[in-house]
C-alpha cells in the first residue's frame, strides 16, 4: 500500500523525459512548416538549414493567393463542409432518436444493416455512386460534392449509444404533458445529450474539411475544387517553392488547429467512442 | 445509402463498362480473369504485395510504438494531457497539408532529412525518387500519423482497467512488470485487437497521401497500393468494370480479415467509456 502511495506523489521523470522527446518529434513537421511560412526563398535553399526566418515575410501567404485561386477553394470548403455537417447531424440526430425511441417494423434490421455499413470501405461504393452522381448531372456541383458523403453510420451509432441511455420514464413524462415526438427531442433529449452532440457536430466538420478521395474524384472545375484538392495541385502548380505550400498547409490546417486547441478532449472522445462496440 | 450502390458494383464487375469509350455489354467473369491472369496481372499482384507488406509494417510499428507509448503515458508524468495530444495531433490534421510538409522533408535536395544525412556523412537518399526507397518514405509518414489514434485508444483502455486488479496484484508481490504482463496486457486484448483491426483495414483503405505524394504510383510503379491501383483503373483508364472487380476482391480481403480478425481476437466488446 505504501508503495502504492509513493508511486502517486512521485513523478516519473525518466519517462517523462522519453515521452517529450516523442511529442516533440511528432510536432516537429507542424513547428517546420509554420515558422517555414514565414521564410524567404533563400532562406528555405539556405545549408545547413535555417530553424528561423533571417526576415519574417508574409509574401508567401500573399503568394498562394497569386499562385492559385485560394479563396475559392477556402470558400468552397467552408462552404461544403458546414452544409455536410449540419445535413449529416439532422439525419442522425432522426435517424438515432428513431432508433432508440420509437418502435417500427423493420428496427432491428434496419441497425444491423447501419452497423454493417461501417465495415464496407468507401473504395467499393464509390464507382457506383459516381456513375450516378454524374448521370443526375451532379459532378461539378456542391451537391454532387456534399450529398454522397450524407454516410451517417458512424455518427447515428455515436449518438443511438447516448440516446439509448436517456431514461424512458423521462420521456412518458414528457408525453403526458402533452409533448410529441418533435418537441421530445428537442426539449427532452437534445439538451441531455449536448455533449455527445458537439462532439458528433465536430467530428463531422473535420471529417468534410478533410474529405479528399470523393471530391477529388467528383469535381474537374477548379471552381468546385475543395482544399484538399486545390492543395494537391499546389505541389506541381507552385513547383517546388516550398515555403509558398507551407503558407497554403497552414491555412488550411488553421480551423483544425483551433478546434484542436479548443476541443482537444472532445475530439478523444470521438475516437475512444469508435472502440466503443467493435 | 449503401446497399444499392453496393449491388451496383456487383453488377458492374460482370460489365465491360469503360467511360473512354462509351462501351457497355455484359462480359462475365472476364474482368476477374483479366485481373487475375491477363497481360497486366503482373500490376494487380503488385499492388496487392505493397498493400501487404504496407499493412504488415504499419501495423508492426504503430502498435507497438503505441502500446510503449500507453504505458508510458498512463505511468505519473507531468504534462499528461500535453504529450497525449502532441501524439495526437497527426491524426486529425488533414492527409494533403501533412503530405506536403513531408514532400519537402523528402525533397533529395533541400529536404532536412537529406540534409541531416549529409551532416552526419551519410550519402544522400533518393527517397521519394527511387523504387527501392519510395514505399518506406510513404510507411514513415504513415506510421507518424496513424501512432495517435492508437496511442489514444490503448491509453483509454489501461486507464480503464480497475485499480482493484493491480493492487491484488501488487499483495501477491507482483512487479511493475509481472503487473504489466499478466494483468494489463491480457485485459487490454480486447482493445489491442481492435486496434490491430482497424489498422489493418485502414491499410487496405490507404489512398490520399500516395496520390498526393507520389501521384503516378511512384517510380516503377513502386508507391501503387491497391485503391491507387482502383483509382487508376477507373478514372484514369475509365475501365469501370475492372475497376468495380479490383475493389470487390478488395472487399472479400477486408471482410476475411475482418473475419480473422475476430476469431482471433475473441469477440469481447470494448468497452472504452
Amino acid at each position: 500500500m505504501r508503495l502504492g502511495h509513493r508511486k502517486l506523489v512521485h513523478r516519473n521523470w525518466i519517462l517523462f523525459v522519453i515521452l517529450l522527446i516523442g511529442a516533440l518529434s511528432m510536432l516537429f513537421p507542424f513547428v517546420w512548416m509554420t515558422l517555414s511560412s514565414f521564410k524567404t526563398k533563400a532562406d528555405v535553399y539556405s545549408f545547413p538549414p535555417r530553424w528561423l526566418p533571417t526576415v519574417w515575410t508574409w509574401e508567401n501567404f500573399k503568394a498562394v493567393f497569386d499562385m492559385i485561386p485560394f479563396l475559392r477553394y477556402y470558400l468552397n470548403s467552408i462552404y461544403t463542409s458546414v452544409l455536410q455537417t449540419v445535413l449529416v447531424m439532422l439525419v442522425s440526430i432522426l435517424a438515432s432518436y428513431a432508433l432508440t425511441k420509437m418502435r417500427f417494423p423493420g428496427q432491428r434490421t434496419y441497425s444491423m444493416f447501419l452497423m454493417s455499413s461501417m465495415f464496407v470501405p468507401a473504395v467499393v461504393t464509390m464507382i457506383p455512386l459516381y456513375l450516378t452522381v454524374s448521370a443526375m448531372g451532379l459532378a461539378d456541383t456542391y451537391a454532387g460534392i456534399v450529398l454522397p458523403q450524407i454516410s451517417t453510420a458512424f455518427t447515428t451509432m455515436l449518438l443511438s449509444s447516448f440516446f439509448a441511455g436517456i431514461p424512458n420514464d423521462l420521456l412518458d413524462a414528457a408525453r403526458l404533458d402533452g409533448c410529441g415526438h418533435f418537441r421530445i427531442l428537442t426539449k427532452v433529449v437534445m439538451p441531455n445529450t449536448k455533449g455527445a452532440i458537439s462532439t458528433a457536430t465536430l467530428f463531422s466538420f473535420l471529417t468534410a474539411w478533410k474529405s479528399y478521395t470523393w471530391p477529388l474524384i467528383i469535381t474537374t472545375k477548379t471552381e468546385y475544387r475543395t482544399l484538399p484538392i486545390g492543395l494537391k495541385y499546389l505541389v506541381t502548380e507552385s513547383s517546388s517553392e516550398y515555403q509558398i505550400m507551407m503558407a497554403a498547409s497552414l491555412m488550411a490546417i488553421l480551423p483544425v488547429l483551433i478546434a484542436f486547441i479548443f476541443c482537444e478532449k472532445q475530439l478523444v472522445r470521438s475516437i475512444t467512442l469508435t472502440g466503443m462496440k467493435s | 445509402m449503401f446497399i444499392i450502390p453496393v449491388i451496383q458494383v456487383i453488377q458492374l464487375s460482370f460489365t465491360n463498362y469503360n467511360t473512354i469509350t462509351g462501351s457497355m455489354s455484359a462480359a462475365g467473369f472476364s474482368n476477374y480473369v483479366y485481373l487475375l491472369t491477363g497481360s497486366t496481372s503482373e500490376y494487380f499482384y503488385q499492388a496487392l504485395g505493397h498493400t501487404a507488406i504496407y499493412a504488415a509494417v504499419q501495423l508492426t510499428f504503430d502498435v507497438t510504438l503505441a502500446l510503449l507509448i500507453a504505458v508510458m503515458l498512463d505511468a505519473n508524468v507531468p504534462l499528461k494531457k500535453f504529450l497525449r495530444a502532441s501524439y495526437f495531433a497527426p491524426v486529425v490534421v488533414p492527409i494533403v497539408a501533412s503530405s506536403l510538409i513531408w514532400i519537402w522533408f523528402y525533397d533529395v535536395n533541400i529536404g532536412p532529412f537529406n540534409q541531416i544525412l549529409s551532416w552526419l556523412g551519410l550519402p544522400a537518399c533518393k527517397w521519394l525518387l527511387s523504387e527501392k526507397t519510395s514505399l518506406m518514405s510513404i510507411l514513415i509518414f504513415s506510421i507518424w500519423k496513424g501512432l495517435g489514434y492508437n496511442v489514444v485508444l490503448l491509453l483509454a483502455g489501461l486507464q480503464n482497467i480497475s485499480d482493484s486488479y493491480l493492487e491484488a496484484g501488487r499483495i501477491d508481490g507482483a512487479t511493475g512488470w509481472q503487473l504489466f504482463w499478466k494483468i494489463k496486457l491480457p485485459l487490454l486484448r480486447p482493445i489491442v485487437s481492435f486496434v490491430v483491426m482497424m489498422d489493418l483495414i485502414g491499410a487496405f483503405k490507404v489512398f490520399t497521401e500516395v496520390n498526393v505524394m507520389t501521384p503516378d504510383g511512384g517510380p516503377l510503379r513502386s508507391t501503387m497500393l491497391i485503391v491507387n491501383y482502383i483509382y487508376e483503373l477507373a478514372f484514369t483508364n475509365g475501365r469501370m468494370g475492372r475497376a468495380s472487380a479490383c475493389a470487390l476482391i478488395l472487399f472479400i480481403i477486408i471482410f476475411l480479415c475482418t473475419l480473422l480478425q475476430r476469431k482471433l481476437g475473441g469477440s469481447k466488446t470494448v468497452d472504452l467509456d
